[in-house]
């Protein structure tokens, strides 16, 4: 009956994750999970993460070690009721292959696309599904990949872009600011033939996505802001200024620590990938012209509470309440949204807190 | 997943996008273009192992070939860098230095202080070096530390496809003569490297593997051996943090002394011969900044004091090989105490 034998396996987070390796067990054999669960710690050399259960049942086997590295998919633990023999979860175990995908779902879920458009040329990923789509859009200084533990987790077809200036996208903009990537945005979306979709906006990308909607009502069937820029007058000059002006690792780890809750999650990789997107040509210039667009001394230029607060689609404000860089309480500044907290969670709180946050995004959708 | 290139192609393509980007850059040298012999068609050769190849079909005589006279067209270039050029000087292999210091070390490294600032020379020579290619001791040497001696050249040798990308197109934008070695060993050698441009800093060295018992600090093709030595070393639960220092002058010290302040033990690994080696000096500079926090005796492994051989058996006991590599670590974590 191996229907009844349900497998836990190494999760793949983004792009380029090929291994992981368990770092912790969070339960025990003979121990009932229940989806949503934290049932073990999972770190590539990009970044460390609990991973959650995707669906409920008894631990039989726990068949990973800790300390081991493991590829994508391979086999870390068999849940099955009770009543399924040993032998037969042996057998399970022993029989078990890594799932080879199709030919173009690998694909498709490893490779960055290009589109060309007004904004100018725009990197994105495009994962195909049923239903209504999701669009994520990034903060400042981020990119598409900020998303590593969302996108996955979404069932219907998903895009997520790099915002003109960031990761792989043109760095050139004719006047830096939130316009402008908006318009960035809505050409996209033109591009894509969305004609409407769930947007999820990170921080700048949050503020990105409320102008979109304000301008483009009929793209957007719902608004997702996590740590939004745009609903209040603070910022952290330290982060914006440190995160500009920063050449070397040195620097610019201590500057990424204030967005997390846990500073460890800053790992070296991570610091090496952003010196690597911040020495492309165009991209100080990219930076330093949205700074002093938006975030000037410290302060935010834009507020969009009020043209907000008018609209009429659903909006739900997400906040990490130890974020370091937008206070989390600029949360209350919509009437209109309904507010999630999260508590153990800083500015990232899409990856600090993924599980939390992918169900929100869910239950956004489903509304 | 990103593009991978070869070092080889990285080479060819920061070249390529700096003429694109500043008219001022050009490019001179033994053969980069076509070269006496070549088959009647100019851009026939590239440069002897086919750097330069396909970028006079694009730049047409913003690349020239030049008599073999080293003195004579490395002083042409520097002379052009004092009067507003940037150029881009092809020294074939380090091992010819010896016919051209002169203008190297007298002339062009000394402008800028002498002058009173007034003066600068954004010169790039690019040259080959290493062993391993069995091209004899005349074509095979490191070198490095000749020119880190010299105050006023700045030195590069990347290990990989970005590290030379971008430290080629940081040596063309730099206003100071910079000597840029690439490892003939390493042209094949394949990593992901973005399309666009971009300038990797110098001085900022590179932590390629990280751990906590003992750092491994090296360059060039020997970056590869170490990171093969430290999986060797973390099987038997030995980490290493590798450092591949990058850039050479100047050179990151900081990243060096924050590690060995972490691990306490420190192995240097240099490909070129050890008396007065990049080796020897970071290890001086640690034994006088971090002697306290040094566990065991600080280890160079490099290769012998002799020329390179040209038997390929005794070229290979030449270069660190990654045995000779893990067992120093062993060795400062106190196992093998006797040489391996």
């Amino acid at each position: 009956m191996p229907e009844k034998i349900t497998p836990i396996v190494m999760p793949k987070w983004g792009l380029t994750m090929t291994e992981g390796t368990l770092s912790a067990w969070h339960v025990a054999e003979g121990q009932t999970i229940s989806p949503g669960q934290e049932i073990m710690d999972v770190e590539t050399d990009k970044i460390a993460n609990a991973v959650e259960a995707a669906d409920g049942g008894l631990l039989r086997r726990r068949v990973a070690q800790v300390g081991q590295v493991y590829p994508v998919k391979s086999l870390l633990g068999v849940m099955a009721p009770v009543d399924v023999p040993d032998a037969e979860i042996d057998s399970y175990i022993s029989d078990f292959k890594v799932p080879v995908s199709a030919e173009g779902e690998e694909e498709e879920a490893t490779s960055y696309r290009f589109v060309e458009t007004p904004s100018g040329r725009l990197r994105y990923i495009q994962r195909s599904g049923e239903g209504a789509a999701v669009l994520f859009i990034h903060g400042f200084g981020g990119d598409l990949n900020n998303w590593l533990f969302n996108i996955d987790a979404l069932s219907g077809p998903v895009f997520a872009l790099d915002l003109p200036g960031h990761g792989g996208s043109a760095k050139a903009m004719a006047n830096p600011g939130l316009e402008a990537l908006a318009a960035a945005v809505v050409s996209f979306m033109d591009a894509q033939k969305l004609s409407a979709a769930h947007l999820v906006g990170h921080s700048m990308g949050g503020a990105v996505a409320g102008l979109v909607a304000l301008q483009e009502p009929r793209l957007v069937r719902s608004l997702t802001l996590i740590s939004p820029a745009g609903l209040g007058p603070e910022i952290n000059a330290r982060y914006i200024d440190g995160f500009v002006a920063s050449e070397s690792r040195r620097d610019l780890k201590p500057v990424l620590q204030y967005l997390f809750a846990d500073a460890d999650l800053v790992s070296r990789s991570m610091v090496e990938d952003l010196l690597k997107y911040k020495r492309l040509d165009g991209v100080q210039q990219a930076l330093r012209g949205l700074a002093a667009a938006l975030f000037k001394d410290g302060r935010q230029a834009l507020n969009l509470v009020e043209d907000l607060a008018r609209l009429k689609l659903p909006i739900q404000v997400v906040w990490g309440v130890k974020d370091a860089i937008i206070p989390a309480a600029h949360a209350k500044a919509l009437p209109n949204a309904r507010v999630e907290i999260i508590d153990a969670a800083g500015h990232m709180a899409q990856m600090e807190a993924a599980g939390r946050v992918n169900d929100l995004i869910k239950a956004q959708i489903a509304r | 997943m990103a593009r991978k290139i070869s070092i080889r192609q990285a080479i060819n393509e920061a070249i390529d996008q700096e003429m694109q980007r500043d008219p001022t850059v050009i490019v001179m040298g033994e053969d980069i273009v076509g070269g006496t012999g070549a088959p009647g068609e100019a851009d026939a050769w590239g440069g002897v192992l086919g750097v330069t190849k396909g970028l006079y079909a694009k730049h047409g005589n913003r690349l020239m070939d030049t008599p073999l006279s080293e003195s004579a067209y490395i002083g042409a270039a520097i002379g052009a860098a004092t009067c507003g050029l940037r150029p881009i000087a092809e020294l074939m292999f380090i091992d010819f230095m010896g016919v051209c210091l002169d203008q190297i070390f007298n002339q062009a490294a000394k402008f800028r202080y002498m002058f009173g600032g007034k003066a600068q020379t954004p010169i790039v020579i690019r040259a080959m070096c290493g062993a391993g290619f069995r091209a004899a001791a005349q074509h095979s040497q490191m070198l490095t530390s000749t020119f880190t001696h010299i105050p006023g050249l700045k030195v590069v040798c990347p290990s990989n496809a970005y590290d030379a990308k971008g430290l080629l197109i940081q040596s063309i934008r730099d206003n100071d003569p910079v000597i840029f070695l690439e490892h003939k060993n390493l042209y094949g050698h394949e990593s992901e490297v973005p399309e666009e441009s971009y300038a990797i800093p110098f001085a900022e060295a590179n932590i390629v593997r990280e751990g906590k018992h003992a750092t491994i600090v090296t360059y060039g093709q020997t970056v590869h051996r170490s990171v093969e030595a430290a999986s060797l070393l973390a099987r038997e639960g030995v980490e290493c943090d590798v450092i591949d220092l990058r850039t050479l002058s100047p050179i990151d010290m900081d990243t060096v002394l924050e590690s060995v302040e972490n691990t306490g033990r420190l192995i240097c690994v240099d490909e070129a011969n050890p008396r007065c080696s990049i080796a020897a000096d970071v290890s001086a500079t640690v034994a006088q900044e971090a002697f306290e926090a040094l566990k065991a005796p600080i280890r160079m492994v490099t290769a012998p004091h002799t020329p390179v051989p040209f038997s390929p058996a005794l070229e290979d006991l030449y270069v660190p090989s990654v045995d000779a590599i893990a067992g120093a670590v062993r060795r400062t974590m106190g196992g093998e105490r006797r040489a391996a």
